[in-house]
């Protein structure tokens, strides 16, 4: 009986060297996460900004509106596209990249490593520019190439088939470098003796990569694939640059439609709300991606 | 509990006294917060100093603010409690600040001022800072769109003098495309831009919202007639359909007779002069737009940006000082000398740097014949709307009335918020 009164009023210590930064989390994200929720609930505007009498509660009205909205169903289209094409491209192209430069043949590997690396750290605004000059219908590179292969001028920002495939192409291109190191990283842990085994036995290069660079990059596919999934169903700063979501919503995607909706029209609402189903959408394609995973390993 | 250390004490009394010495520092200079945007928030700075020497107790501090960034910047100021004590504003954004009660009346101080005189202001912009007859702002500088255009061109086309109708603007154009051929234009239109649109459906009398502003009000005759000519002139390959974005270079463009009419803002007029070749300085000149027949003048959007002071400001006396200061017609001129922006006071007018600039002529003409949009919070989203929707017209990714009808029910559904209000109110 003591003793269990007396642990019951015992404190692990551990709990108070976790207190400050357990605070810390609950004051900066779960209490932020928590007002957001409640505010997807509300129809909070500049009305309600300037007198909050004019601020009603809607129950679950934004949701409703929200798969209602045309645009919304827009935006989740682009951004399913953008995800579904451009993140196994990514992931492939860094792949290949960080295979290409992890080759035993290649010279100056630190040279390439950091050369690939290079878009990943410039700043997006300038590399925006650039690429607006390469995409130029008419004086741009891009189509310049493609009249020397006999192709017409594609309209590459302005046209609503062209303009998500040109923000995927340049996405990839600034991306790639950061999963290359990670595969690097996961190409030097393979060990040197199971590709001599496998040598010995007579694999061919294709058998190699296949029975053994793959699967032993198991771990790092799954990380790779979940990061740049969740990264890519964020798509926002690239449309933001580029297009503003343009032409004819072709390249609007649901962060900058919560963004539109939050900064640009102050709907803080329904931009919660819109918050919210993005973040459901990312958990569950996190989930499902694991379980696939935990299938094939089993 | 223990003794705190004398040192200690020391200390607090030192932090004490200078925290004091910093209070009667400021309480002998008032520091003016003043937000200004782009290239006026640059620009204004030169004309402080004289300001500052007139009024030695007073320090104004400028923040600029990129345009882009300006709407939502302000927003946030005002959410976090944290507005500047003056500020600019476009005066299409006044309804959402007094909306917000974020900005305060200027009746009173206009009433009690020498130096201002609302007499003296373009009729048509300063009805733009007037809600339910109260006066939030004044206007700082004025602007609208009209015709800019490539005289040479026209007149190779056979066009002497710039259209003052509809029907002879649609001649100059088909003349003009005759001439430059296949892969070259008449007119530039930005398809994304929302601004064309609504001036050709305000000339031929459109209210664009009804019932007190509560409904739309795009599939009336006005409007649609407006939309229906407008649309016209892309698909009879008289305007190129491209955005803003999808020129690199307009200037350059306009050098190459790409389009050899542009319907745009004052703030080109130096733009042009700087950034077109040499050759091409004395072949290009501003108009006033064309109304739909002679009887029926062509109106053009009473835009501009106003100076208004924060409500939450406890400095209104110092600011207001600036604002009547910058609302001195010399500063108003010196103020164009350094930018370009036209003057607001119609006095500054009368100076030779305008009266005899034949770019400006157009402009004061074109002042005197303004219309505005609706004056409601909600527009700047309306706004942006009706620019998705031509655009959709344009591409024929929807017919005129398909687009008309999304665009009535989008609307209607924006202003849900607003009919309650006024139910409320009633």
């Amino acid at each position: 009986m003591m003793a269990g009164r007396k642990a019951a009023w015992h404190i692990n210590p551990a709990y108070w060297f976790l207190a400050p930064a357990l605070g810390a989390i609950f004051t900066f994200l779960f209490l932020p996460v928590a007002a957001a929720l409640l505010l997807s609930f509300t129809d909070f505007d500049i009305y309600a900004l300037g007198n909050p009498d004019f601020l009603r509660f809607v129950g679950i009205q934004n949701y409703l509106h929200l798969l209602q909205d045309p645009l919304f169903w827009k935006a989740l289209l682009n951004t399913a596209y953008f995800a579904l094409l451009g993140g196994p491209l990514s992931v492939a192209v860094s792949l290949g990249a960080a295979l290409l430069v992890n080759a035993k043949l290649v010279r100056c590997k630190g040279f390439f490593r950091a050369i690939f690396f290079l878009p990943v750290v410039t700043t997006l605004i300038a590399v925006a520019v650039v690429w607006r000059y390469l995409y130029h219908p008419r004086y741009g590179l891009l189509n310049y190439g493609l009249s020397l292969l006999g192709i017409g001028p594609i309209d590459w920002l302005g046209d609503p088939h062209w303009a998500m495939p040109a923000i995927i192409l340049m996405a990839i291109w600034k991306n790639f470098g950061f999963n290359m190191i990670i595969f690097i990283a996961g190409l030097q842990n393979i060990p040197e003796h199971l590709y001599e085994a496998a040598r010995i036995d007579g694999a061919n290069a294709w058998q190699q990569f296949r029975c053994i660079t793959l699967p032993m990059l198991g771990p790092t596919f799954l990380f790779v694939a979940i990061m740049t999934m969740i990264g890519y169903l964020q798509l926002f700063a690239e449309p933001y640059v580029m297009t503003q979501g343009g032409p004819s919503n072709s390249t609007l995607s649901i962060v900058l439609l919560m963004y539109e909706e939050g900064f640009r029209w102050w709907n803080m609402g329904y931009a919660a709300a819109v918050a919210f189903v993005l973040f459901a959408i990312i958990l569950a394609a996190t989930l499902l991606q694991l379980k696939f995973r935990r299938a094939d390993d089993a | 509990m223990r003794k705190m250390a004398p040192r200690v004490w020391l200390l607090c009394a030192w932090l004490l006294a200078f925290l004091a010495g910093c209070d009667t520092g400021t309480e002998q200079t008032v520091v003016v917060k003043f937000w200004a945007m782009g290239r006026e928030g640059e620009v204004v700075q030169a004309l402080l100093p004289a300001f500052e020497r007139r009024n030695p107790g007073i320090r104004v501090r400028v923040q600029q603010i990129p345009w882009s960034a300006a709407h939502e910047k302000l927003l946030t100021a005002y959410a976090g409690d944290a507005m500047p004590d003056m500020l600019q504003l476009g005066n299409t954004w006044l309804p959402e600040f007094v909306a917000l009660r974020a900005i305060d009346s200027l009746d009173e101080r206009i009433r009690n001022s020498a130096a201002v005189q609302t007499a003296d202001y373009f009729p048509g912009i300063l009805a733009t800072n007037v809600l339910d007859g109260i006066t939030y702002a004044l206007p700082w500088y004025v602007d609208t769109r009209l015709l800019f255009y490539r005289k040479d061109v026209l007149a190779s086309a056979g066009v002497t003098a710039p259209p003052t109708t509809w029907a002879a603007w649609i001649e100059a154009m088909t003349r003009v495309k005759a001439r430059v051929g296949g892969d070259r234009y008449a007119i530039l239109l930005p398809i994304n831009e929302w601004q064309q649109p609504v001036i050709l459906a305000l000339q031929l009398g459109a209210g664009l919202l009804k019932d007190n502003d509560s409904y739309g009000d795009f599939r009336a005759a006005p409007f649609r007639q407006a939309l229906l000519f407008y649309v016209e002139m892309f698909h009879r390959g008289l305007a190129p359909p491209v955005g803003n974005s999808q020129l690199a270079n307009l200037y350059q463009e306009f050098a190459n007779a790409y389009f050899s009419m542009y319907i745009t803002g004052p703030w080109n007029i130096g733009e042009f002069n700087q950034r077109l070749p040499d050759s091409l300085k004395n072949q290009w000149l501003t108009a006033p737009l064309p109304g739909p027949d002679a009887r029926t003048p062509g109106v053009s959007l009473a835009g501009g940006a106003s100076l208004a002071i924060a409500r939450s400001s406890p400095h209104k006396e110092a600011a207001w000082k600036l604002l009547e200061y910058l609302s001195e017609p010399a500063q108003q001129l010196e103020f164009y000398r350094l930018t370009g922006d036209l003057p607001s006071r119609r006095i500054a007018w009368r100076d030779p740097l305008l009266a005899d600039n034949p770019y400006a002529q157009a402009f004061w003409q074109q002042l005197q014949r303004l219309k505005a949009t609706p004056p409601i919070p909600e527009w700047e989203r309306i706004a942006s709307k009706i620019g998705q929707y031509c655009e959709a017209m344009i591409r024929e990714a929807m017919t005129v009335d398909e687009a008309l009808a999304a665009l009535d029910r989008d609307v209607d559904a924006l202003l849900e918020k607003r009919r309650w209000l006024l139910r409320k109110r009633r």
